[in-house]
């Protein structure tokens, strides 16, 4: 089940460490960066059936 | 009045020449119990198998053998071990190439490496390469040894089927020879007439799916170089030939590479063998001495036929239904189809079995299709991203799979056939929740050493009722068939493969090697039940 209710430890700082990490690079290279980022972060959440949830709900995010 | 037959392809074998036969000559047309149209890998071994179930079967092709160039390549351990069944794996495992690792690059640079790591105790390899050319004569091999010990198969060269029409009781052809044309009439059908199916246009019957625009550049070349036998994969070659290219090996120092090109291609300049030799000298690297072989240019298609089954005409093969090359599912599905439909048609010709236990080849292999299409339309679109943003999380794939080998498990250059489990089938009996999930009803039976010997050479015949650690009857006949006991002692491999967190077990097993149903314990009610449903007759 995936978790939409308030889950960071640090919201804050994890949210400008995102931003901070795309810092200097091209917009091409950021969206390649988003992707080896979803695909790590894929693989530690690794259920399919919570990761097609998440991906529904970045689809439509009204479908909560 | 000689009629010319000109032939479509060159021969690699010529093996069954034209000779007249009496039929020609008939004053009405001759009626036969099973006639299959197509002498293909999936003709042959679909004659075979029926044969050497007892079956008369007639096999009708417009050539004389086994047409030139490589073509399917990888055959599969399912494969091999249904060819063994049909007593054609022998020399099939002494000329092919066994291969257990695999190289996967992007660019210039080694991802990394996989082995196959086949598990233990099976009598068959995962895989080898092996031209088409040669597995067809092997099976046709096979086909005269069989004819020798009394199998009633016949095979008839330079017969091309002109003319199809489907009656109540039999199906009607018209056949066209170097004599000229004749009729014939066929109790049962079998369309083995390959992906562009003569048959399937004859019959008005549709092919839908999905075409790939793709061109692949097929480039077979003979070298003494110093390449182990591996299978290599390049995403975005470093040596600029298309978005994908792969180096396999085989037999008699040839090599097949095959070039993605794309779709805008000019497609006899492609063909040229300066410019092939061009591609190839890029990839070898400089001062690699060979010739070329065989070259072809094909692309392909991923659909199937709605339904195997028309009535008394069966499709099997690639006139059925047509994957991309990636993953070896073509001809390896191709022979699944004949390993399901041969036994059921044997069982209806013979009068035991209804006909509509031929309804359960058309949804047993539908399935297995479907499967098929899924992992190779996969496979092309990883190796292929079809969008901008489908390419990023490609290459987002590739960049990680270098060092986390998590990523490696996203890698699709084709996922390797597997043999498919026909869960959910009619014919499909009881389970027992504490028996390992491999070997549930409608999973293909895994090999295992016996004493001397291997599990699958003892099952396939018939029905076979196997008990491990309990003792089965040596027969049992029920609903007109006669099933075969063997009672085994328990092994490592048989507790790990079939009895898991059971004591004892007792497994009915169909004719295709396939579970029926499986219990702890014998009861001879249950098994005649379960019987009665793998024929059809429940």
């Amino acid at each position: 089940m995936l978790i939409t209710s308030p889950n960071m430890t640090k919201p804050d700082e994890s949210y400008a460490f995102l931003i901070a990490t795309h810092e200097g690079l091209s917009e091409t290279e950021s969206h390649a960066l988003n992707a080896r980022l979803i695909l790590i972060l894929m693989n530690h959440i690794g259920d399919a059936a919570v990761l097609a949830e998440a991906m529904r709900l970045a689809r439509d995010p009204s479908a909560v | 009045m000689k009629h010319d037959m000109p032939d479509r392809y060159a021969l690699a074998f010529q093996l069954y020449p034209y000779a007249k036969s009496p039929d020609q000559a008939a004053a009405a047309p001759v009626r036969h119990p099973v006639i299959v149209v197509g002498g293909g890998p999936i003709g042959l071994a679909t004659a075979l198998d029926l044969g050497k179930r007892g079956v008369p079967v007639l096999l009708l092709d417009d050539h004389e053998g086994a047409g030139l160039g490589s073509r399917a390549l990888c055959f599969a351990k399912r494969t091999l071990e249904i060819c063994d069944r049909l007593g054609a794996a022998g020399p099939m495992l002494q000329k092919g190439v066994q291969w257990n690792l695999g190289k996967v690059f992007h660019d210039d640079r080694l991802l990394y490496e996989f082995n196959l790591l086949p598990e233990g105790g099976h009598a068959m390899p995962a895989f080898i390469n092996l031209q088409q050319p040669w597995f067809e004569k092997f099976l046709h091999d096979a086909i005269l040894a069989a004819q020798a010990e009394g199998a009633p198969i016949e095979i008839r060269g330079k017969n091309r089927v002109e003319g199809v029409t489907p009656a109540t009781d039999h199906v009607a052809l018209e056949v066209m020879t170097p004599d000229g044309p004749y009729a014939l009439e066929a109790e049962w059908l079998i369309a083995c007439d390959g992906a562009r199916s003569p048959l399937r246009g004859m019959l008005g019957l549709g092919f839908e799916g999905r075409v790939f625009e793709d061109n692949f550049l097929i480039a077979d070349v003979k070298m003494k170089a110093d390449f182990p036998t591996e299978r290599w994969f390049w995403f975005e070659p470093h040596f600029k030939s298309g978005d994908s290219a792969l180096l396999h090996k085989q037999p008699d120092d040839i090599w097949r590479i095959d070039f993605q090109l794309g779709w805008n291609i000019d497609r006899a300049k492609e063909l040229e063998p300066s410019r092939i030799r061009a591609r190839v000298d890029a990839m070898l690297g400089p001062g690699v001495e060979y010739e070329l072989d065989w070259c072809s240019i094909y692309t392909f298609q991923c659909r199937r036929m709605d339904r195997f089954r028309h009535g008394r005409v069966l499709f099997a093969g690639d006139s059925a239904h047509q994957v991309s090359p990636f993953g070896a599912r073509g001809a390896n599905s191709g022979v699944q189809d004949v390993d399901n439909l041969a036994w059921k048609l044997a069982l209806v010709v013979q009068g035991v079995a209804p006909e509509a236990l031929l309804d359960s080849y058309d949804t047993e292999r539908v399935h297995g299709a479907e499967e098929n299409i899924l992992n190779s339309t996969r496979a092309t679109d990883f190796i292929t991203p079809k969008t901008p943003v489908s390419k990023m999380f490609r290459n987002a794939v590739l960049a990680l799979a270098g060092t986390l080998p998590f990523a490696r498990t996203v890698v699709n250059s084709g996922r390797l056939s597997l043999p498919c489990t026909y869960d959910g089938s009619v014919l499909n009996g009881a389970d027992h929740a504490a028996m390992p999930a491999r070997t549930r009803p409608g999973s293909p039976c895994p090999d295992a050493p016996l004493d001397g010997c291997w599990l699958l050479a003892r099952l396939g015949r018939g029905f076979t009722l196997m008990g491990i650690g309990i003792g089965v009857p040596e027969t049992m006949a029920a609903h007109g068939v006669t099933v075969e006991g063997l009672s085994l002692d328990p092994t490592p491999e048989l507790v790990a493969r079939y009895l898991g967190g059971a004591e004892r077990g007792v497994y009915l097993i169909r004719p295709d090697q396939h579970v029926a149903a499986r219990w702890d314990h014998l009861d001879a009610a249950a098994v005649a039940a379960a019987l009665a449903r793998a024929i059809g007759k429940e």
